[in-house]
């Protein structure tokens, strides 16, 4: 086979671009686990292409927010984000010649990375194992909600059951009420991400033997295994299957809780003994520790919480969050406020660090957006590219790069295949 | 121990990343889990603790049983399992970084790997001499990773991190809740802000390594954990600028679904999830109800309806739920086209046998715990999937290698530099 790695002289024009300059992904995604990974990808430099449905697109663009609420394709706040540093083309893969048009971007590409249902993956040979021979290179990623096998892979699933399985929805929540599902997409998220880091593997040990492989990723399972380490041997060694505990950290040391103060929220989890003394100084109270009841702060989180908790809600009642953040800080105790979002997009930290990027969409105007999780100090901060409109970049893909004509371009855009 | 104890298992044989070595200088959670991540696909990474420093995890309260933890507190540190976990298929040398010549063999250890990992409070790199700048001169290309809670500088940069501090300051804490009328829950129960750290500094070192590889070059990475955790809510920044107001506590709701909630079943405490998204979808939920008359009605007719009146149609799916196990709902609902899943705790998940084809909890023998189940596979490659091939190592378990072969101190420097507890 032709490797498709590309070499040192290939990267001259890319210097500069993310440590992924000249790795060619096709994303065949649909709302967030899928686009996420591609737009990780695209932001270390990968060169993604995002591939929709003709008229309508991806379906993340019919998902709010929407500006003043009103729904538009063009300016779907979870598809905004979601697709950001990727160009855009659509394509009908489910007909003859698109199906060929995808054929031959998965000839140049490193990376197929979908999240479609199994039965249309399977139904368009477009599994692994249809896609080995003729790609020997490729890296086919997949992402589902329960995985591509196992009894249920077949099952329909969403961001609210792939929770469900991973078990953090289960602890999450009071005990007399019903679990509550992880918010916003989290765990599509986090398998996009875990995702792109097991394709980067696929391609460094393509390196080694010249072949792809297939990367399967479960939503369930990313968060089902890397977030249990406690709760596995809490459940093994103690038989503790799981529980609810509201506003506090199970199993933990007090005081490691959500409480009210005079404005919102704050977050104290102060384990440590030294942070519990600097805490209870603050407080006025260091005569708590000659309190056996108060001294063991185990017991005081597993088995009388409330009245424990009751014990440092005044303090932090007479005080704002502001107040109690520059207490803490200045008492190196572990406290600090529960910042919604618009309190954490003007985050001093985040600010100063200038983490939030603006970026200009055509459609949606200018807005603020989370900005790269890491700084890279060799490979300078990839340029930010507005997620792409539907079909924004046909001509630029098709015709500048897969060298279709105008006057094919114009029929199959009336045909409906792009 | 001899050299040979530290030969890859199987397993490892040919895994993507077995030409990389990584310094793993983690301690808790995640620093560690990113070398972690790394080892399970075939890295060589060799964790640098002491006596003097040892990695927080190990220091936690045994949870293995009273009997082998009471017997012999010397062997605390080797029965921690969450610890086991997070540092399977990893080296062990102790280096007691508080003395000098402990640091000279953490700078030949460097000199002769490819990626370097920590999560050390602002300004510690520095104080030990072992800056980005500095590594360089020990290894031109070397990758550095530091995971700073909230990162190197900024005003912040003190606060005292753990997990649910990150998702307290990142947003994600303030939509954990029912509904914005009641108290906030926040907490999520899980080290979250840890993992999704953990998650990105793997990628971005292998990332920055098929840079290396085509480039020569190698360099300084910073993932500070608060960005990484932020960096995932964006829908929710979004949010707040399209509409004017922040996103606040919904439960299970969902504006493109419902019936979307967990639902109550039969027996006490045991909830399933169902999202019911499209008209089609509504059908089939209705058929395998068997077409109850309240689902006629007009005010669930559409997607519009079911949600204007959404705590009713909440309610009479949990008439219906209640009558039935999540495993009987899931099975029914699922074959007719219906995505349900029953809310799963560790117990579940752990007998349950999709999970466990897939590899999510594994197996492996330690010296001291014996036969003991780990957390398995994140993510399945097909032609390498990795695995747990050597259990977490003890305390310097691997000092004779790494000292003597990898770094040809003969046995009795290893011997002198132990009686002075620079390996210590």
């Amino acid at each position: 086979m032709v490797s498709k790695v590309p070499q040192p002289t290939d990267l001259n024009h890319a210097r500069g671009a993310g440590p992924l300059a000249g790795v060619r992904v096709i994303e065949w995604g649909s709302l967030v686990s899928a686009p996420f990974c591609g737009k990780v990808l695209g932001e270390l430099g990968a060169d993604v292409i995002k591939i929709e449905r003709p008229g309508l697109g991806d379906e993340g663009r019919t998902s709010g927010p929407f500006p003043g609420s009103v729904p538009h394709a063009e300016q779907s706040g979870l598809f905004l984000f979601a697709n950001l540093n990727k160009r855009g083309i659509t394509l009908d893969v489910e007909s003859v010649e698109g199906r060929r048009i995808l054929d031959q971007m998965l000839d140049s590409a490193d990376i197929f990375v979908e999240n479609q249902p199994l039965s249309l993956i399977e139904s368009m040979g477009l599994g692994y194992e249809s896609l080995r021979d003729p790609y020997p290179g490729l890296v086919v990623t997949s992402i589902s909600p329960y995985g591509r096998t196992g009894p249920y892979k077949g099952y329909k699933g969403s961001d609210l059951t792939a929770n469900a399985m991973s078990g953090l929805s289960f602890g999450t929540g009071h005990p007399h009420r019903e679990p509550l599902t992880t918010p916003l997409h989290q765990a599509s998220y986090l398998a996009g991400v875990g995702a792109a880091f097991a394709s980067i593997v696929a391609l460094l040990g393509r390196d080694l033997t010249g072949r792809g492989q297939s990367v399967d990723v479960a939503e369930a399972q990313v968060i089902g295994t890397l977030l249990t380490g406690y709760h596995l041997p809490t459940y093994i060694y103690r038989g503790v299957a799981g529980f609810r505990s509201g506003n506090r950290m199970r199993l933990g040391l007090f005081p490691n809780c959500v409480l009210p103060c005079r404005d919102g929220y704050i977050c104290i989890d102060a384990p440590q003994m030294e942070q519990y003394r600097r805490f209870l100084d603050l407080l006025g109270e260091q005569d708590w520790m000659e309190n056996p009841r108060y001294r063991d702060r185990r017991a005081m989180s597993d088995q009388y919480p409330e009245e424990a908790e009751a014990l440092i809600a005044p303090w932090f009642m007479e005080r704002t969050k502001q107040e109690i953040l520059e207490a803490c800080l200045a008492n190196r105790i572990p406290c600090v406020p529960v910042q919604t979002f618009d309190e954490a997009l003007e985050d001093p930290q985040l600010t100063h660090r200038q983490f939030f990027t603006d970026v200009e969409h055509a459609s949606a105007g200018r807005l603020r957006y989370p900005g790269l999780p890491y700084r890279f100090s060799g490979t300078g901060p990839r340029q930010v590219r507005a997620a792409p409109r539907l079909g924004q970049h046909n001509e630029e893909v098709l015709c500048g790069e897969l060298g279709i004509s105008a006057a094919d371009l114009d029929r199959m855009s009336r045909e409906g295949t792009i | 121990m001899t050299a040979r104890d530290w030969q890859r298992g199987p397993e490892q044989e040919g895994l993507p990343l077995s030409r990389y070595r990584v310094v793993d200088f983690g301690t808790a959670w995640a620093g560690p889990m990113a070398a972690q991540l790394l080892a399970d696909l075939g890295a060589e990474v060799i964790k640098v603790e002491s006596r003097e420093r040892m990695d927080g995890l190990r220091l936690g309260r045994p949870i293995v049983g009273d009997d082998i933890a009471g017997g012999d507190r010397g062997l605390w540190p080797e029965l921690q399992p969450v610890f086991h976990g997070i540092n399977r298929n990893k080296l062990s040398v102790t280096l007691n970084l508080k003395t000098d010549d402990g640091l000279s063999l953490a700078r030949e250890l460097l000199a002769r790997s490819d990626v370097a990992i920590n999560n050390y409070s602002p300004g510690v790199l520095g104080r030990l001499g072992l800056t980005y700048q500095e590594m360089r001169q020990l290894r031109p290309d070397i990758v550095l990773v530091s995971m700073p809670a909230l990162g190197e500088a900024g005003p912040l940069r003190d606060v005292l991190a753990y997990a649910p501090i990150i998702q307290a300051l990142s947003g994600l804490m303030s939509v954990v809740g029912y509904s914005e009328e009641e108290p906030l829950v926040g907490e999520l129960q899980a080290p979250w802000s840890d993992v999704v750290a953990a998650i990105h500094a793997a990628l971005a070192a292998v990332a920055a390594l098929r840079h290396r590889n085509l480039t020569g070059r190698g360099q300084f990475i910073e993932v500070a954990q608060l960005e990484a955790t932020t960096s995932m809510l964006g829908e929710a920044f979004l949010e707040y600028q399209m509409t004017g107001s922040a996103p606040l506590p919904r439960g299970n709701f969902d504006p493109a679904c419902a019936p979307h909630n967990n639902y109550p079943c039969a027996e006490p405490d045991r909830w399933v999830a169902i999202a019911v998204g499209s008209e089609e979808e509504w059908e089939a939920f209705c058929q395998a109800l068997e077409g109850p008359a309240w689902a006629r009605e007009g005010r669930f007719d559409t997607l519009a309806h079911r949600l204007e009146n959404v705590a009713e149609l909440d309610s009479l799916v949990s008439d219906w739920t209640r009558q039935r196990t999540a495993q009987d709902i899931t099975a029914l609902l699922q074959a007719h086209g219906v995505a349900a899943m029953p809310v799963m705790n560790i117990e579940d998940q752990f007998l349950d046998p999709h999970l466990q084809e897939r590899r999510a909890y594994l197996e492996v023998e330690h010296p001291h715990v014996g036969i003991e189940w780990l957390y398995g596979m994140p993510w399945l490659l097909g032609s390498t999937p990795g695995g747990i091939s050597r259990p977490a190592p003890l305390l310097g378990q691997h000092n004779d290698y790494i000292l003597g072969d990898l770094l040809g101190l003969p046995a009795g420097e290893i011997e002198r530099l132990q009686a002075e507890q620079v390996i210590y």
